[in-house]
């Protein structure tokens, strides 16, 4: 304990001095950590921050229930629903080999220009496409966890009576979603930061917050500010998820859970 | 509920002509079995002989190919019959794997009586505590069903299954996974039942509990009923002979 406080020191004093005794360090200091610059664009850009909360708060919410709905579609079984599965399949293959900002742009500049919408903030574009394309992501790792429950788990429950609805709801989707959390969890943290990118449509969220910023000022400090907030408010996630991971590893080790 | 109820009460199970084969080879091969009210019918028979398949189409985890299955009377088998309701007037305990992880002991021998019955909760668990307090499992109520021996997770799933006061009980190979030191306490539970007046069709391979506690014992070899009988005249003179070999490999082995 105390040796590892004392190396971290140590290596941290290190680095800190290397750094600062670069050349270019004097110059460094003033574009990126200005402090009256970071005071002065700190209220925007936490406004902007609030932006991606809300967006964040909405896409989640998209995500579980169309992710859900993909998932539970593509483990239907029987002839009939090839067509549904078919789509489901085609439609998480194409958004998983998609990269989010050029979904950005086709929903974003796309769907607005069809003219059927009236018009809506560039925020609520932005939600949509975070939505479209983690769904895909998160429908597979919810199928897979789907599929790894033991298929007695289903004859019991329907021999119970209980429906095929009923079967998925309280029987195989808690007991999927328990199998799976630490990977939800990684993209949720991943969600976390791409919320950033909405600004490319222009939604005012704190990354273009400090890129208005930077342009008034020619100074990206705005851009560490940003940058700082952004791991502040993921950082809960990302230690629950590091604590979630190494409890399921431990009871794996431990092994035998029914 | 129609006509004379003590001459013409039909049985609460009659199966007639049932076959079922998978993917062309035949696992049941006409069979034919009637269950009064009360009554223990012991199905034993070599490995793949088709007491699990016959459980199934009972249930209607596998449809019939073939045949007929009545339970009180309603023709089962009908494809019109809504699956479900008749699964619930049914109850099943498998070889292992019957709790759910994630509930609680309390939420597992609820769940059919609230979501399929609509019992009140409160109601449900009353009922519930009463039962766990019998079998002695009142204080493992909270806990899930990792934290039970397999014979407690046996016994609950047993429980679970009464609890929706079902017309039939199936229980297939309901020890077979077990501890041999765990065996009796789940049979003696099922000793309980038939006294408590329970309708039950189970397979086992234990011929003393067959012998004790069944009212009939019927030998399945290859899909067909090859004999059957009261469990005294069965074991003491099977006239098949592979009913002999059967018997006489179990005691040997
Ligand atoms: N869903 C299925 N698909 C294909 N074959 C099956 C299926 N279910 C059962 N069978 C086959 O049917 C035969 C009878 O199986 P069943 O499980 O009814 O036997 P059993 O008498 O219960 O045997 P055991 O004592 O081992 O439990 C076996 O040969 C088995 O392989
Ligand atoms: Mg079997």
């Amino acid at each position: 304990m105390v040796i590892s406080l004392v190396s971290t020191v140590v290596l941290g004093v290190l680095v800190w001095l290397t750094v600062i005794n670069t050349p270019g360090w004097a110059a460094v200091q003033q574009a990126f950590f200005d402090p009256a610059v970071a005071w002065k664009f700190l209220p925007s850009v936490l406004l902007g921050l609030w932006l991606n909360i809300r967006i964040l708060f909405f896409a989640a919410i998209g995500v579980a229930v169309f992710a859900t709905l993909l998932a539970i579609i593509r483990t239907l079984r029987g002839a009939v629903f090839f067509p549904v599965r078919f789509l489901a399949t085609a439609y998480t293959d194409l958004f998983r080999g998609t990269p989010l900002i050029i979904v950005l742009y086709l929903v974003g500049f796309g769907i607005p220009a069809l003219g059927l919408f009236p018009r809506l903030p560039p925020e609520v574009w932005g939600t949509v496409a975070l939505i479209l394309t983690y769904s895909a992501y998160v429908a597979e790792v919810l199928r897979a966890g789907m599929e790894a429950v033991h298929p007695s788990q289903r004859l019991a429950a329907r021999s119970l009576g209980l429906t095929h609805a009923q079967t998925l709801r309280l029987i195989v989707l808690p007991q999927a979603v328990r199998k799976v959390t630490p990977a939800l969890m990684n993209d949720f943290v991943s969600m976390q930061k791409d919320v950033g990118l909405v600004s490319v449509l222009g939604a005012i969220d704190a990354v273009r917050a400090a890129q208005i910023g930077e342009a008034d000022t020619y100074n990206f400090t705005p851009y560490i500010v940003a940058g700082l907030l952004f791991v502040i408010i993921s950082w809960p996630a990302i230690r629950f998820t590091d604590w979630l991971t190494a409890r399921a590893q431990r009871r794996e080790q431990i092994g035998g859970t029914v | 509920m129609s006509g004379d109820e003590t001459t013409t009460t039909p049985p609460v199970l009659r199966v007639r002509g049932v076959h079922k084969s998978f993917d062309g080879t035949a696992v049941l091969s006409g069979i034919d079995l009637d269950i009064a009210s009360h009554q223990v019918v012991v199905a034993i028979g070599a490995s793949g002989s088709g007491k699990s398949t016959l459980l199934k189409t009972i249930n209607l985890l596998e449809r019939v190919d073939d045949g007929q299955i009545f339970l009180k009377g309603d023709d089962i088998t009908d494809p019109r019959v809504n699956v479900d309701s008749v699964r619930s007037r049914i109850g099943v305990v498998f070889q292992q794997f019957n709790l759910f992880p994630h509930l609680s002991v309390i939420d597992n021998v609820t769940l059919a009586s609230r979501k399929v019955h609509g019992v009140a909760r409160d109601e449900a668990e009353a009922e519930a505590e009463r039962w766990l307090d019998r079998i002695g499992l009142r204080a493992k109520l909270k806990d899930y069903p990792d934290r039970l021996s397999g014979g407690q997770q046996q016994r609950v799933a047993i429980v679970r299954a009464i609890l929706s006061k079902p017309e039939l009980l199936l229980l297939d190979e309901i020890t077979s996974a077990l501890d041999p030191l765990l065996v009796g306490e789940v049979l003696d539970l099922v000793r309980d039942l038939k006294t408590a007046g329970a309708t039950i069709l189970m397979t086992t391979h234990e011929m003393s509990f067959a012998r004790s506690a069944a009212d009939h014992v019927v030998f399945l070899h290859q899909g067909v009923i090859l004999e059957q009988g009261a469990p005294d005249a069965f074991f003491g003179a099977p006239t098949a002979p592979e009913t002999r070999e059967y018997l006489s490999r179990l005691h040997a082995g």
